[in-house]
């Protein structure tokens, strides 16, 4: 069964049908990606999914279970991390702890245990401190861990991003535009850096303007245009597709 | 360091009257504890603070005085009064979650002026304008404080000390992770798992239960509570206490709130003295919101992260004077 099921998801911006009825699913421990023009409805896929929006019509499926029109931090704690088109870092707190952030669904103290700061407190403390520097690592973000997150370059930026995402032990990771304002070999490091999260059992579901980027990680693709789905498939087939071509460059004369 | 030199000093200056500011200061330390952990913490601005003093001193004075003829021991009442505070807490965040900055610190500037309307007008159980008198008084082992200021002194000298661990405990852990998140990015902090509404929550509930602290000591030493303690003056106060000293950061927090009160009790006072001495009949005491006025506009010209910034607060500003800077060079570079 998918991981992740959209059943005719609609989501409406009053008179504006921002995504209209499309039916998608990603299968577990694949790399998909969505693309499409400017205002095609990606982003608000995105937003349906993580519960910014509550769909105006249909659902969306994750483990089986229903999410569609659950809280934005329950989605996030049954296991969908993201990151955002503009990187949406704690800008004033340090890498260390935009990461330790992440791991906040995961954590058990409750406001006595802050209060208090008992032993199991520390001891989980220190365990969530453990596994933030380990994902930094992971990133390649190690040596910046007490930087503020304000102060890093813009790849290391949208790492720490990625760091954070992964901290709340994801199943399903939605990346958006993780390639854009990036270098060639910024680009380079980011497909093996996604390439390395997929081996750790992680679907991803992404969306990128970057067409060699896509076609080198992408197992399927899919293209929304006008909020409707207009293909999905392999790379190849679904680049060479004439309504593709059509919606990126116009119909022929 | 510093709480040790506060313990001795009373010995030193045993002069009643200094001992008696320095325990009206530290009540309002106490309570710019607290809504440093709403405004610099969890960065939900609130305009109404003072109301919560009133909650928790009103709760004392209602169950610890021959008002009803209750008479709760004042170790009980710390809690109870912190307890009905920080539920008030709730009560007004509840409603404005989905406000914030602006919109929120008007509904909060609102419910700082509704609550000691209703004190004022629920004549039958708080004596109205009079408010409620004869309060009862803390006792250790059988001794009762009286009307000595030493005992007080050190009651809310202790009371500050639990409020300090207990705000930097919290400040490092996983709730003020949580809120200092919802200050940088609430969407992203929902995105991280982080239930909004229980954080902020949270936030007004803890920062409220503080005043109650305060509200008890501060009710029991002056022995009496009345509507007028509780104005809009005292939340603008407070608030100008975490400005000057450096919102966020609890030693920052402590010194401008003494700042403010020597200047409201020492500083003025003897400046007017100091004027007539001279033949300039000004009261200064009178203008003090002038002069809170004039403070905040000098700190937010020259030092806009306050006297102790937290090292958050001042890379913060730094980077927003950067941006602007930038924005400025980029402006006069388009204009030839």
């Amino acid at each position: 069964m998918a991981l992740l099921q959209l059943e005719n998801l609609t989501v409406r911006f009053g008179g504006l049908v921002a995504v209209d009825k499309l039916d998608f699913a990603i299968e577990a421990g694949t790399i998909v990606t969505m693309i499409g023009p400017n205002g095609a409805g990606k982003s608000t896929v995105f937003n349906a999914i993580t519960g910014i929006y509550a769909p105006s019509g249909g659902r969306i499926v994750f483990d089986g279970r229903t999410i569609s029109g659950l809280k934005t931090s329950t989605i996030a704690a049954g296991g969908i991390a993201r990151t955002f088109q503009n990187i949406r870092l704690f800008a004033f707190m340090s890498a260390l702890d935009n990461v330790m952030t992440g791991e906040h669904a995961r954590m058990r103290a409750n406001v006595l245990d802050s209060l208090l700061h008992t032993p199991a407190q520390r001891a989980e403390e220190r365990r969530v401190r453990a596994r933030a520097f380990e994902l930094l690592r992971f990133v390649g973000l190690e040596h910046v861990a007490e930087q503020y997150a304000s102060n890093l370059a813009y790849g290391m930026q949208r790492r720490l991003e990625i760091a954070r995402a992964l901290a709340g032990e994801p199943r399903l990771l939605l990346l958006d535009e993780p390639a854009a304002g990036m270098n060639a070999a910024e680009k380079h490091d980011l497909i093996e850096l996604i390439r390395r999260i997929r081996e750790l059992g992680i679907t991803i579901f992404l969306i990128e303007h970057d067409m060699r980027l896509v076609k080198q990680i992408s197992e399927r693709i899919t293209v929304l245009d006008h909020g409707e789905k207009i293909a999905e498939g392999l790379p190849d087939v679904v680049c060479a597709d004439p309504k593709v071509i059509e919606a990126y460059l116009g119909a022929p004369a | 360091m510093l709480f040790g030199a506060a313990i001795v000093l009373p010995l030193i200056f045993s002069n009643g009257g200094f001992v008696n500011f320095l325990s009206d200061a530290g009540a309002f330390v106490l309570l710019a504890l607290g809504l440093n952990i709403v405004v610099g913490f969890a960065g939900l601005l609130d305009l109404g603070y003072a109301a919560f003093f009133a909650i928790g001193s009103y709760t004392f004075a209602m169950l610890a005085s021959p008002q009803f003829g209750i008479h709760i021991p004042f170790w009980i009442m710390l809690f109870l009064a912190s307890g009905v505070a920080a539920l008030f807490g709730i009560l007004l965040g509840a409603p404005t979650l989905r406000l914030r900055g602006d919109y929120l610190a008007i509904v909060t500037l609102g419910f700082g002026e509704i609550v000691p309307q209703t004190f004022l007008n629920l004549s039958q159980w708080t004596g109205g304008p009079n408010g409620i008198g004869s309060l009862d008084q803390p006792a250790v082992f059988g001794f009762r404080f009286g009307f000595q200021v030493l005992p007080y002194y050190y009651l809310i000298l202790a009371l500050i000390a639990v409020a300090v661990l207990a705000a930097n405990n919290l400040r490092t852990s996983r709730l003020g992770r949580a809120w200092m998140a919802i200050r940088e990015d609430e969407l992203a902090a929902a995105h991280a798992g982080i239930n909004t509404t229980a954080t902020k929550l949270a936030a007004f509930a803890i920062g409220a239960s503080f005043s109650g602290l305060a509200g008890c000591a501060y009710a029991s030493k002056l022995q009496l509570v009345s509507p007028d303690q509780f104005g809009f003056n005292v939340s603008v106060a407070v608030l100008s206490m975490l400005v000057l000293g450096g919102m966020g950061n609890i030693p920052g927090v402590i010194v401008g709130s003494l700042v403010i009160s020597s200047l409201d009790r020492f500083i003025l006072p003897q400046l007017t003295n100091f004027m007539h001495g001279i033949g300039v009949s000004i009261d200064l005491t009178n203008s003090r919101f002038m002069i809170y006025g004039i403070i905040l506009v000098l700190t937010m010209l020259f030092r806009p992260e306050g006297l102790i910034p937290s090292r958050q607060r001042r890379s913060e500003l730094r980077a927003a004077g950067d941006a602007e800077r930038a924005e400025q060079t980029l402006y006069t570079e388009a204009v030839p």
